[in-house]
């Protein structure tokens, strides 16, 4: 179907407003990651959260399972490398992402 | 019943603004837009406008200012020109779109260069697209009328879109005219306060502006695109209930002795009242001739123009504004692509004229007459001519 996920014209809110707030969440911005994404070396690491801080996307969050280590989430991650960049440890290094494997690592570490 | 007075068209503009209770005002003056602007700050400077009058340092901020004003729930009024009108085009999409009863009016000026502050229509029909509704006047009782008319237009739940109102440069803006200002109980009960049908509320958040992927942007089109054709039933039926109230009809397409006219003129704005009386003085020597005037401009109605000029076997087509590189002008582009599309073929010729504050004579149109009659004659068709441009 050509027109599969399209919204019916009638049905778009007036002036195509936001009216569900955080609507942006559902927006897969991972989709515009090609071939490699950021992986943290938690050896290295030391805990500073400016990857969690500075990322575009919030791609990073507190990871619940290991305290004060940060997560990265495939479905937001765009790829940018600012965290690279940023990093004061320079902890976080790309890797070389296979198109089958592109949404599998839910977390760098 | 109002009072009869005798008016600059500019203050006439912004007294009715007043009258309508505008919230905020956002302009940046430009000639000849400038009296209506000025006029306005002083009535807010003075307590008799209780409205926030915004100085801002451009067109475009003005535009942008009127934007986020009538998303927050303000009735919103701004006048430009020109290239004031050019600087704000982007921001002119963007207020349509968003689906804002801004009312405009536009001072109608030429566009640089050489630099000119002169009238002609170069400004509006480079802003043909933007989605607005827009309206022409032909004097400044029509001026005062059709801004009234605008807001309430604007601002009815059926349409939400900003409303242009066209008055030319100078010949309007700049020359006092007898204007009966309807009271402002008249005004107030014809137009209540401004109940926004969506408007940025903290207790209630949206988002306006936002992205509107491949997926979206399409219908986001199309719902646009539909609530301006839309507007059509809601302008009319708004100009009836001004008619009953304030005793002045109008119509989207209005026709000057057309009823037997073998031939008839199509104008817009101020230049009709110099036409109807060449078309009065040509009806003395016995040429069945008449006028349409295009009051409406978007949405552009069709029938009632196709209804106007039903008769006719030849079409003068007046334009205020060159199109460079295709040999018509604006309108009688359009109006020949309509006229193809409902399978009728007067003969159309199309002038140029009035360009840059250049005048334009009784004598003149009588000149395009007959021109016009000579080429319908040889069956030729007639590409645009440029009116009274020395050699």
């Amino acid at each position: 179907m050509a027109d599969e996920g399209l919204f019916p014209w009638k049905d778009l809110p007036l002036g195509c407003a936001g009216t569900e707030p955080g609507s942006s969440r559902r927006f897969n911005t991972g989709d515009w990651r090609s071939r490699r994404y950021p992986v943290t070396d938690r050896e290295v690491c030391i805990k500073c959260g400016l990857c969690w801080i500075i990322c575009p996307d919030m791609a990073y969050s507190p990871d619940p399972e290991a305290e004060g280590y940060y997560t990265w989430d495939s479905y937001y991650c765009k790829g940018c490398g600012i965290c690279l960049e940023e990093c004061p440890k320079d902890a976080i290094s790309w890797k070389e992402e296979k198109e089958e494997d592109k949404y599998g690592p839910a977390c760098g570490a | 019943m109002g009072r009869r007075v005798g008016l600059e068209v500019s203050l006439a503009c912004a007294e009715v603004v007043g009258l309508c209770n505008a919230d905020v005002v956002a302009a940046y003056p430009i000639t000849p837009q400038t009296h209506i602007v000025e006029h306005l700050s002083e009535m807010v400077a003075d307590g008799h406008l209780d409205a926030e009058f915004v100085p801002v340092e451009s067109e475009h901020s003005a535009m942008s200012c009127c934007v986020g004003s009538s998303a927050a729930g303000a009735r919103t009024f701004t006048s430009t020109s020109s290239q004031g009108l050019a600087l704000m085009h982007e921001i002119l999409f963007i207020a349509a779109s968003l689906r804002l009863p801004i009312v405009m009016a536009v001072a109608n000026r030429s566009l640089s260069g050489p630099i000119s502050i002169w009238n002609d229509h170069s400004d509006i029909m480079a802003e043909r697209d933007i989605g607005w509704i827009q309206t022409f006047a032909e004097n400044g009782q029509e001026v005062v009328d059709l801004t009234i008319h605008a807001f309430k237009v604007a601002e009815d739940s059926r349409v939400c879109l900003p409303v242009a109102v066209n008055l030319d440069g100078f010949i309007l803006t700049h020359v006092i005219e007898p204007i009966e200002l309807p009271d402002k109980e008249e005004v107030d009960a014809y137009l209540p306060a401004f109940e926004p049908s969506q408007s940025l509320d903290t207790a209630n958040p949206i988002s306006m502006g936002i992205v509107g992927m491949p997926e979206i942007y399409t219908e986001a089109k199309k719902a646009n695109a539909v609530a301006l054709e839309d507007s059509y039933e809601v302008i009319k039926e708004h100009w009836a209930g001004m008619a009953e109230k304030f005793g002045r009809t109008y119509k989207p397409i209005e026709t000057y002795r057309t009823d037997d006219a073998d031939t008839v003129f199509v104008t817009m704005g101020s230049l009709g009242e110099t036409t109807m009386s060449a078309v009065d003085q040509m009806r003395e020597d016995g040429i069945n001739v008449g006028q349409v005037r295009i009051r409406l401009w978007r949405p552009f109605p069709v029938e009632d123009f196709m209804e106007a000029i039903a008769g006719a076997k030849t079409l003068i087509v007046i334009d205020r504004a060159l199109s460079p590189g295709l040999p018509a002008g604006p309108v009688a582009t359009e109006l020949r692509g309509l006229l193809y599309a409902k399978g009728a073929s007067p003969y159309v010729a199309n002038f140029v004229c009035g360009l840059g504050g250049r005048d334009v004579t009784r004598a003149q149109f009588i000149e395009m007459y007959q021109t016009a009659q000579k080429a319908a004659a040889s069956g030729e068709e007639m590409t645009c001519q440029m009116v009274g441009v020395k050699e």
